[in-house]
């Protein structure tokens, strides 16, 4: 039997040349970054498109850590997404309950109206949001990005719990219920642990979108010291010139605080939590 | 232990209404079983009586206390699910003794009942597993060891048994039948199985749309069915039931064979294990059509001419052939007389 499911070593080979080639392809974006950031200012333009840097250096990355209000930046990047995120998962999981497990009044519609906001270009409702936020006299201020980000991210998040809850039998909120639990104890102690993967996913997906946010920003931010991350990547472009190692630099540091939360959150997005729970 | 009520229950979706006049009581220790085909509404009946389904007319009472809108955790009832319903990132001991995690029991105090449970179900070696590492058995043991700790007032089975292979379904339904002999604590148990309702229930409940068809011992349901519903659905193979006439000195069939009963029955109904066969002229003209040999009995399939399709269940191995002409002899005292409304009328087997 084994003999016969061998698979013949050439298509070993090429399975694992195909996956070689799809990694290269998918990181060579971010080598570049990183060679970029590393090459020295004066070497940028005379090693062209050389796959290797003909000297190494870190100081774009002092001058980026010292010199500029990266930092700063950086600090209120980290406010707005992780704000965000915080406040789209509570919601959007509290939504995504309500929508996988109660029959309410309105409820299509409710879904509809979610739905028909995606639809819009952003560019048509800048106006008005501006308008708003002004109004509220938030303008310039980081709870305005997190007000905004929130709004535009709870539809789809709200999605993606409900999915996550819809994939949870109500059998098991029922048995906790017969056992002596509310539906609060019920949702706490059996629900939730097994929607962590999925709280996991959206926590990550709204922590990105909001971490590469530039638009919103853009246009509700105009102060050095509210920036957020995107918005000051900017300054490195000036009238007459880009500052390309310090770009990238600042860029390679962004990069960290994405990977850090994937890592701190991929034991939650193991699926298969669940499995054992009813028959099967 | 408990006694349960059920007063002129009813339940109704939007204006669908999928139970009425559900009027039941449930004695102390009682085995009781709800039958009946798919979506006559015995599992809807079921969760009424945990709460997890609101009763929309009359009350539900346990151990005379009025019932009906108090919330599933106060009831005091425990329930085996048929997926199971097993806390997935709980380890089987966990799973068994949340009921007292609940209710803030040490953990100290949860490891006696938990242990002893697992130890009455053979579960001892598995408590640290998760349930995903157990075989369909084992979790629905683990199930049941759940309902065991929660030391109720009354058990509810929702089709335990319907997810596992013929062998295993057996042998569970005996632990089954066990654990009440042991505990002695009112069990309500849902199956459309009828092999499980006869051999479990104390009485068995026989729904079909939504309205109580008969209430009895599983024998009083077999030998006097109140209707034809009942009459066909309990009893394996079902029985048969024949179109009659009246005619001058009682009834007879379309072939006109006669048959002693009341001139108002329409239908006569006979149980396949109480049909004999006999010579060709004698009782009632057949052909054989199939026989299925079982070992200690076979079932002989015939059609009778003009009549219609008949089994007749027969010990041993009867030395016929499909094609052959037989004669079919009811025992007389065992037909069953149904009128125009299939309701069972007074013959002279009652």
């Amino acid at each position: 039997m084994a003999a016969l499911r061998r698979t013949p070593p050439l298509a070993v080979v090429g399975t694992y040349l195909a996956i070689l080639a799809y990694v290269a392809f998918a990181l060579f974006p971010l080598y570049w970054l990183l060679k970029i950031a590393l090459t020295p200012e004066r070497l940028i333009y005379s090693d062209g498109t050389a796959l290797w840097p003909s000297a190494l250096t870190l100081e774009n990355f002092r001058a980026v850590l010292f010199a500029t209000d990266f930092l700063a930046y950086f600090r209120n990047s980290v406010i707005v997404s992780l704000g965000t995120a915080a406040a789209t998962a509570l919601i959007a999981a509290a939504a995504g309950y309500a929508f996988s497990r109660f029959a309410f009044r309105g409820k299509r519609l409710v879904i509809a109206l979610m739905l028909v906001t995606q639809m819009f270009p952003l560019l048509m409702i800048i106006a008005p949001i501006y308008k708003i936020v002004a109004a509220l006299g938030l303008l310039n201020s980081l709870t305005s990005l997190i007000i905004v980000y929130t709004a535009f991210n709870i539809p789809f998040a709200t999605f993606l719990m409900q999915s996550f809850f819809d994939g949870i039998p109500k059998d098991l909120e029922e048995a906790a219920m017969m056992d002596g639990c509310t539906r609060l104890q019920a949702l706490r102690k059996v629900i939730l642990p097994l929607t962590l993967p999925g709280l996991g996913a959206t926590l990550g997906f709204v922590f990105t979108a909001a971490w590469s946010e530039l638009f919103f920003a853009l246009m509700l931010i105009r102060s050095d010291d509210t920036m957020t991350f995107p918005v000051g990547l900017l300054s490195f472009v000036s009238k007459f010139s880009v500052d390309w190692g310090q770009m990238m630099a600042a860029g390679v540091l962004a990069l960290v605080p994405s990977c850090l939360f994937f890592a701190f959150i991929q034991r939650y997005l193991v699926q298969g939590l669940t499995s054992g729970a009813v028959k099967g | 232990m408990a006694e349960m009520e059920l007063r002129d229950v009813r339940k109704s979706y939007g204006g669908t209404e999928v139970l009425r006049n559900i009027d039941l009581r449930i004695g102390d220790g009682e085995f009781v079983v709800l039958v009946g085909p798919s979506g006559c509404g015995k599992s809807t009946l079921l969760r009424m009586i945990a709460g997890l389904e609101s009763i929309t007319g009359g009350a539900l009472l346990i151990d005379g206390a009025e019932m009906t809108d108090v919330p599933p955790r106060a009831r005091d009832i425990a329930m085996v699910f048929q997926s199971y319903a097993l806390y997935p990132h709980m380890s089987v001991a966990r799973n068994m003794g949340f009921s007292m995690e609940i209710r803030r029991r040490p953990e100290t105090e949860r490891r006696g009942p938990v242990d002893a449970a697992a130890r009455t179900l053979g579960l001892g070696s598995f408590l640290d597993r998760l349930p995903r590492a157990l075989s369909g058995g084992q979790r629905q043991r683990v199930a049941m060891g759940r309902a065991i700790v929660r030391d109720p007032k009354a058990f509810l089975f929702d089709e335990p048994l319907s997810n596992l292979d013929a062998a295993l379904r057996a042998e569970m339904r005996l632990e089954i039948a066990r654990l009440h002999q042991r505990l002695g604590t009112t069990m309500v148990y849902v199956t459309h199985d009828q092999v499980e309702a006869m051999t479990l229930a104390d009485r068995i409940v026989v729904l079909n749309g939504g309205d109580i068809q008969q209430v009895g011992t599983p024998i009083e349901l077999y030998e006097r069915p109140a209707n034809r519903f009942v009459a066909t659905f309990i009893g394996s193979p079902t029985m048969n039931v024949l179109e009659v006439a009246p005619s001058r000195d009682g009834l007879r069939l379309a072939d006109g064979t006669p048959l002693p009963g009341p001139g108002t029955a329409r239908h006569i109904g006979i149980r396949p294990e109480h049909i004999a066969l006999a010579k060709p002229g004698e009782g009632i003209a057949a052909t054989v059509e199939v026989i299925e040999r079982l070992g200690s009995d076979s079932n002989v399939h015939c059609e009778i001419p003009g009549v219609g399709p008949i089994l007749a269940r027969i010990r041993g191995n009867p030395d016929i052939r499909p094609g052959a002409s037989v004669g079919l002899v009811p025992e007389k005292d065992h037909l069953h007389y149904f009128d125009a409304s299939g309701t069972a009328l007074p013959g002279m087997a009652m």
